[in-house]
């Protein structure tokens, strides 16, 4: 709707719509807003920049086979190796561990509260959930810490895989991010399942079904996109979760699945060596970027794949 | 036909006999449904009770491990490596100073972004959608990498401002950027078409339209997302990491370019010191630090359902 070429052929005496003089202020505040929108974009690709530079340095010294599918991780160590599987595994497993805990847990209340709650209990608990949402990471780390991993030491059955968790495991880290991602699960989850119409639901009363099949074989399917797209973010998340690993999952890059042992996770890795000495142009700090790198495609992957499927959700429903 | 029924009293004995029937078939349901449901929702309410739960042990948790030291000294003793003189002062300047810089960046901007999109962007074109879903992404890369970010292109490279507070600042900013617009761009988008309709046809110019009448109808809306994001900020740990604030830090921070520490940052360095003392100290902290964004939380939905506007 630029002002303009409309009334300007037309008859002498066809009155003009638009301004009579060139508005500059409006232009002026047209640009200062697109400069803001542009903002935006320019973080994705100064981000992209400052990952790649180094990261591409990076594979300059070592080849991108022996990165990806090495399993030896010490850059630091004299001689380094640079083999990042184990690092990956260490973040995998704890996000397995987390997302154990988290998916039943948050769609089990997303369920509730879009189907069995009534208006006053959600009235009450949405906000608390949003609480637990806020709470900063370094508390989630300090909790698996400080109770999570002691109260594993004392309930562990026996030699269950090898014995109780040390001091950092994958296992406590896992079980806090779990707690740390449930809100996004529950409160995407009960988005989704809140957008489907009353209409298949009471199809489905109509034709005899009781509520917990109605809210299993209706709700949840229609809901489906948009569940998925909760624990794709959830993972997300979890992958790029930073203080609780730093604090609780340890920093020995060990290749084990083993809930029970200390591992390191790649933001761990970046957190403890990308202190604000790091001498730039080392391949040490290289190597954290081209970490980084690998973490922001793993992300980057999930995020697209997420949006995608929670537009689709908001597409059909609304 | 409604009410009285057919007059012959057999007919009417066979109507209510079939009546009844037919209600108890309707309302009796397989035995099995019943129990399964129940099950069902027993391990919904389960679910969702094993989340508060989990909420409430964290807070009882820090609140018993850190009652030793919420006292004053916690708030008005500096840094200091004997953790019984230790506390947060430094640490929470440091956060004020940041978070001040936060919201002059992301008010702003946020909402300049937002207005445009809203606004002026045509909403169907690619340019737009590729934006919005660069928005959301942004909202989900993990906040260290903003960490490297800021290393690479504000503490060092481009703008080499250094390790301090105004570094921090616009990498929190970066970082807490999408909420605001997001959330803005939701406000915007709820002042109905027809108030903008009402005020062109008046002859007020976009902009006049956009400053007198859309702007205050969403202002309640944006400053809720605000907060939101300061809140964000305030307890985000991992991106000031990689920006030098890890080292220990014996000063007050005092103005942009001063060098910093943040409350987050004081605690996780507490936190991950294996004395005891140490410990107590950091579960104070945190227990500072959530009943601070508890506080800011609340004014938002406070905000939030106070002004909102319905049409």
């Amino acid at each position: 709707m630029e002002a303009g070429q409309i009334g300007v052929s037309g008859p002498a005496l066809k009155r003009r719509l638009e301004a009579s003089s060139p508005r500059y202020g409006e232009r002026v505040i047209y640009a200062l807003l697109a400069s803001c929108a542009v903002i935006s974009v320019a973080t994705t690709v100064a981000i992209l920049v400052s990952l790649l530079e180094p990261a591409l340095e990076f594979f300059g010294e070592v080849s991108l086979g022996d990165f990806l599918f090495g399993t030896d991780w010490g850059p630091t160590f004299e001689p380094a190796s640079f083999g990042v599987l184990p690092i990956v595994v260490g973040t995998l497993s704890v996000t397995f561990w987390g997302l154990l805990f988290a998916i039943p847990v948050g769609l089990g209340s997303a369920v509730y509260l879009s189907e069995y709650a009534s208006r006053r209990t959600r009235r009450i608990v949405k906000p608390v959930l949003e609480l637990l949402a806020g709470i900063p990471t370094v508390a989630l780390g300090f909790f698996a810490l400080t109770f999570i991993t002691p109260t594993l030491q004392d309930v562990w059955p026996g030699h269950l895989f090898g014995g109780p968790p040390l001091i950092f495991s994958a296992l406590a880290a896992g079980l806090a991010i779990g707690l740390m991602v449930v809100p996004i699960i529950a409160s995407i989850s009960e988005d989704a399942m809140t957008a489907v119409p009353n209409g298949l639901r009471e199809g489905a009363y109509a034709l005899g079904a009781s509520k917990s099949r109605v809210a299993t074989r209706v709700v949840f399917p229609a809901a489906l996109s948009g569940i998925v797209a909760s624990i794709i973010l959830a993972v997300s998340r979890a992958i790029g979760e930073t203080m609780i690993v730093l604090l609780a999952a340890g920093n020995t890059p060990n290749l084990t699945f083993s809930p029970a042992e200390s591992i390191q996770a790649m933001t761990a890795f970046i957190g403890t060596t990308a202190t604000g000495d790091i001498a730039t142009g080392t391949i040490t700090y290289k190597t954290v970027f081209a970490v980084a790198l690998l973490l922001f495609v793993m992300t980057f992957v999930m995020n697209l794949l997420s949006i995608r499927l929670v537009r689709r959700y908001r597409e059909v429903y609304e | 036909m409604s009410g009285g029924g057919p007059p012959n009293p057999r007919a009417r004995l066979a109507v209510s006999g079939a009546r009844a029937m037919t209600a108890e078939r309707l309302d009796s349901r397989p035995r099995g449904d019943v129990v399964k449901g129940t099950v069902f929702a027993t391990l919904l309410f389960l679910a969702i009770s094993l989340a508060l739960v989990g909420l409430a042990i964290l807070l009882g948790d820090a609140i018993l491990d850190g009652r030793g030291r919420l006292d004053a000294g916690l708030i008005t003793e500096g840094s200091s490596s004997d953790p019984e003189k230790a506390g947060l002062r430094s640490a929470i300047i440091g956060t004020l100073w940041i978070i001040g810089f936060v919201i002059l960046l992301i008010a702003p901007i946020g909402i300049g972004a937002a207005l445009f999109l809203e606004e002026y962007a045509n909403k169907d074109s690619r340019l737009a959608r590729l934006v919005e879903v660069n928005i959301q992404n942004l909202a989900a890369v993990p906040s260290i990498i903003y960490g490297l970010l800021g290393l690479a292109f504000i503490a060092r490279g481009p703008l080499s401002l250094g390790f301090v507070v105004l570094t921090a600042s616009m990498t929190l900013a970066l970082l807490v950027l999408p909420i605001v617009i997001i959330a803005a761009r939701e406000a915007i988008r709820a002042v109905p078409p027809s108030i903008r309709a009402g005020s062109l046809a008046l002859g007020a110019t976009r902009w006049q339209t956009i400053r007198h009448q859309v702007l205050p109808a969403a202002i309640p809306g944006i400053a809720t997302g605000v907060i939101l994001a300061v809140s964000r900020a305030i307890g985000e740990t991992a991106p000031l990491i990689p920006l030098g604030a890890a080292t220990f830090v014996t000063f007050d921070p005092s103005g942009p370019m001063s060098g910093f520490t943040a409350m987050p940052l004081q605690i996780f360095n507490w936190a991950k010191q294996p004395s005891d003392d140490f410990r107590v100290l950091a579960a104070a902290g945190i227990v500072t630090l959530i009943l601070l964004l508890v506080l800011l939380n609340s004014f938002a939905i406070w905000l939030r359902n106070r002004y909102e506007q319905r049409w």
